[in-house]
C-alpha cells in the first residue's frame, strides 16, 4: 500500500496555496504509507537550472558547495538549503558537468532532481514531520505530487521514498509494485540509463524517461509501460508542463480524480481530496484501467 | 429521524450506535452527515432502519449488513456492501471496485457506474447498475443476480458458478466458462422484479442473459493434468 496526492492548477490565484493544499491532502495519506513521504513542486522558471540535491550531514556537505561548484563550472552557482535539501541553482548547459562534480566530491551527496522547475524533497518519516521539516505548506507553484510510502520492494531509505526523478522536470511516483524491475534495470543500465537505487519505482520512472529520450511522447511512453511493465501500478507522473495518470489493465490499486474549474486533484482515496476549495461541486470519478490520462498548461 | 455528524462524532460511536439498533424501535431513520470519504461507515448493522449518508465514502461502505437500508448520497469507495446478508444498499453516485463481493443476499443498487470486479465471488446477492461496470466483474460468482443497464467490461463472469448476469450494452468480452444464454419467461420475470424492486426504468426484453457454460466446476477427465 503507499498513498498518492497530486493537484494541477488550472487558477492561477491558488498556486500560492499549492504547497498548503497537498501537504493537507499528503498528511490524510499517511495510514496509507507511514514510511517515508516526498513532494515534487513545479515553481516558476527562472532563466537558470535548478539542481536538488540531498545530504544526510547537509551542514558539513552543503557549507561550501556552491563555491566548490562554481569553481569547478566556472560559473555562478547559489545554493538554498532546506532542512536535509538544498537547490542548486546553476546555467542550465552546466547541468552535467555539476552532477559529475558532486559524483567525485567527497561526501555522499545525492541528486533528487534537474530541470527548469521542479524540486523534490523526500525524506524517512511520518507524512506530517517530512512536511514541517521542508515547510512544504509554504512552497508556491503550478502542479506538484505527494507520496507517501509503504515499503514493499525495497528498503526505507530516502533513496527508496518517492518521486523518483531520471529526467529533467519529470518525476514519477507509484502505488504498487513491478515484479520484473531486475532484469528491465540490467537493460536500461545497459542502455546508458542512470538509475541510483533497487527500487522497483525508479526503475519505472527511467523506463519513461528512456521511451522519452528515443523520441516517444509522454502519452507513448505510458501507453508502452502497460505492455512493458510487469506488475501493479497507478502512476502519477509530472513534466514541466502538467501531470498524468495511468493505471495497469488489473487496476487493484485505487484512484480518484476530481475536477473543477480551478484544478485537477488526484488521490489514492477520496479522503485525500476533501478539503481542496469547492470539492463538494466537483466532478469525482475514477481513472479507467490502462488509459492514460494528461493535463498540461 | 436522528442525525450524526461525523465532524464531530468519531466512526467508532457512530457504527457503535447504529450496531445497537434493534427491531421494534421507533427510532429507525437515521442521517449521516460529513462523511468525507470515511471508510468502513454503516457497517455490520442488523436492524430494520433506514441510514442516509450525505456525501462520498471511502472503503467497506454498509459491509456485511443484514436487515437495513443504507442510502448513499454519493459515490463510494472499493467493497461498499461487501459480504451483504439481507437488506438494501442505494448509490447515488458511482462504485469503485469490487461493490457487493461475497454478498449472500439482500439489494446493491449502483445509479452510476461500478468499476472492476463487481459481484465478485457473489453468493446470493442482487446487484443493479443503472451505468456501465469494469473488467471481472461476477468474477467465481456462486449464485445470485447481477443487472447491468449499461456495457460490460473484459472477463464477464470468468469462471462462473451459478450466478445470472443481465446486461443491457455490449460486452467487451466474456470470461472462461462464461456463454450467452436464452432468456427465457423466468428469466424475464425475474428481471422484471429486479428492475421494479431498484428503481429502474428499463424494458427486461433489451438484456441478454449470461450464465456458465458449466464445463470448468464440473468434474472432467480432460482437465487434468
Amino acid at each position: 500500500m503507499c498513498g498518492i496526492v497530486g493537484l494541477f492548477l488550472k487558477d492561477k490565484a491558488l498556486e500560492p496555496q499549492l504547497g498548503a493544499l497537498l501537504t493537507e491532502m499528503l498528511i490524510t495519506m499517511t495510514d496509507r504509507g507511514p514510511d517515508s513521504a516526498g513532494i515534487a513542486i513545479y515553481g516558476a522558471a527562472g532563466n537558470r537550472a535548478k539542481l536538488t540535491v540531498q545530504s544526510d550531514n547537509p551542514d558539513q556537505d552543503f557549507a561550501t558547495l556552491a563555491e566548490e561548484l562554481e569553481a569547478a563550472l566556472g560559473a555562478p552557482v547559489t545554493l538554498r538549503a532546506n532542512d536535509t535539501h538544498a537547490v542548486l541553482e546553476l546555467p542550465a548547459d552546466q547541468v552535467e558537468a555539476a552532477r559529475t562534480a558532486i559524483a567525485d566530491r567527497p561526501g555522499r551527496i545525492r541528486v533528487m532532481s534537474d530541470g527548469d522547475v521542479i524540486e523534490i524533497y523526500k525524506e524517512v518519516g511520518l507524512p506530517r514531520d517530512v512536511a514541517s521539516r521542508f515547510n512544504l505548506p509554504a512552497m508556491s507553484g503550478t502542479h506538484g505530487i505527494g507520496h507517501t510510502r509503504m515499503a514493499t520492494e525495497s528498503a526505507v531509505t530516502t533513496e527508496g521514498a518517492h518521486p523518483f526523478s531520471t529526467g529533467p522536470d519529470q518525476c514519477l511516483v507509484h502505488n504498487g509494485s513491478l515484479s520484473n524491475h531486475n532484469s528491465l534495470r540490467r537493460k536500461l543500465r545497459r542502455e546508458g540509463v542512470r538509475i541510483e537505487s533497487e527500487n522497483d519505482t525508479e526503475v519505472g520512472a527511467a523506463y519513461l524517461t528512456w521511451k522519452m529520450q528515443n523520441g516517444a511522447s509522454l502519452g507513448e511512453a505510458l501507453e508502452a509501460s502497460l505492455t512493458d511493465l510487469d506488475g501493479f501500478f497507478t502512476f502519477v507522473v509530472g513534466t514541466k508542463e502538467g501531470f498524468g495518470v495511468v493505471r495497469d489493465p488489473i487496476a487493484c490499486k485505487p484512484a480518484v480524480m476530481a475536477e473543477t474549474d480551478q484544478y485537477v486533484a488526484f488521490g489514492s482515496e477520496y479522503r485525500a481530496l476533501v478539503n481542496l476549495p469547492g470539492i463538494d461541486a466537483a466532478r469525482v470519478w475514477e481513472p479507467e484501467p490502462a488509459t492514460v490520462y494528461f493535463w498540461s498548461h | 429521524m436522528s442525525q450524526i455528524d461525523l465532524a464531530t462524532t468519531s466512526l467508532r460511536e457512530l457504527n457503535e450506535t447504529l450496531q445497537a439498533q434493534k427491531g421494534g424501535d421507533n427510532q429507525t431513520a437515521w442521517e449521516i452527515l460529513n462523511p468525507r470519504g470515511s471508510h468502513a461507515l454503516a457497517v455490520g448493522l442488523d436492524a430494520p432502519i433506514e441510514v442516509t449518508v450525505k456525501g462520498h465514502t471511502g472503503y467497506y461502505c454498509a459491509g456485511m449488513n443484514q436487515q437495513a437500508t443504507v442510502h448513499v448520497e454519493g459515490s463510494v469507495g472499493p467493497g461498499v456492501a461487501e459480504n451483504m446478508m439481507s437488506g438494501a444498499v442505494i448509490v447515488e453516485g458511482d462504485a469503485s471496485q469490487y461493490a457487493g463481493a461475497t454478498g449472500h443476499g439482500g439489494l446493491l443498487v449502483i445509479k452510476g457506474n461500478a468499476s472492476s470486479r463487481c459481484g465478485i465471488s457473489m453468493k446470493g446477492i442482487d446487484i443493479v447498475v443503472q451505468g456501465n461496470i469494469g473488467h471481472m466483474s461476477a468474477f467465481m460468482a456462486q449464485a445470485g443476480n447481477l443487472v447491468v443497464c449499461g456495457d460490460a467490461g473484459d472477463a464477464l463472469g470468468d469462471s462462473l458458478y451459478e450466478a445470472r448476469l443481465f446486461v443491457r450494452g455490449s460486452v467487451k468480452s466474456l470470461g472462461a466458462d462464461c456463454i450467452e444464454k436464452e432468456m427465457r419467461p423466468e428469466h424475464l420475470d425475474l428481471l422484471t422484479d429486479l428492475l421494479t424492486r431498484a428503481g429502474v426504468n428499463a424494458k427486461p426484453e433489451e438484456f441478454r442473459r449470461y450464465g456458465s457454460a458449466r464445463k470448468l466446476y464440473n468434474f472432467d477427465i480432460d482437465n487434468a493434468y
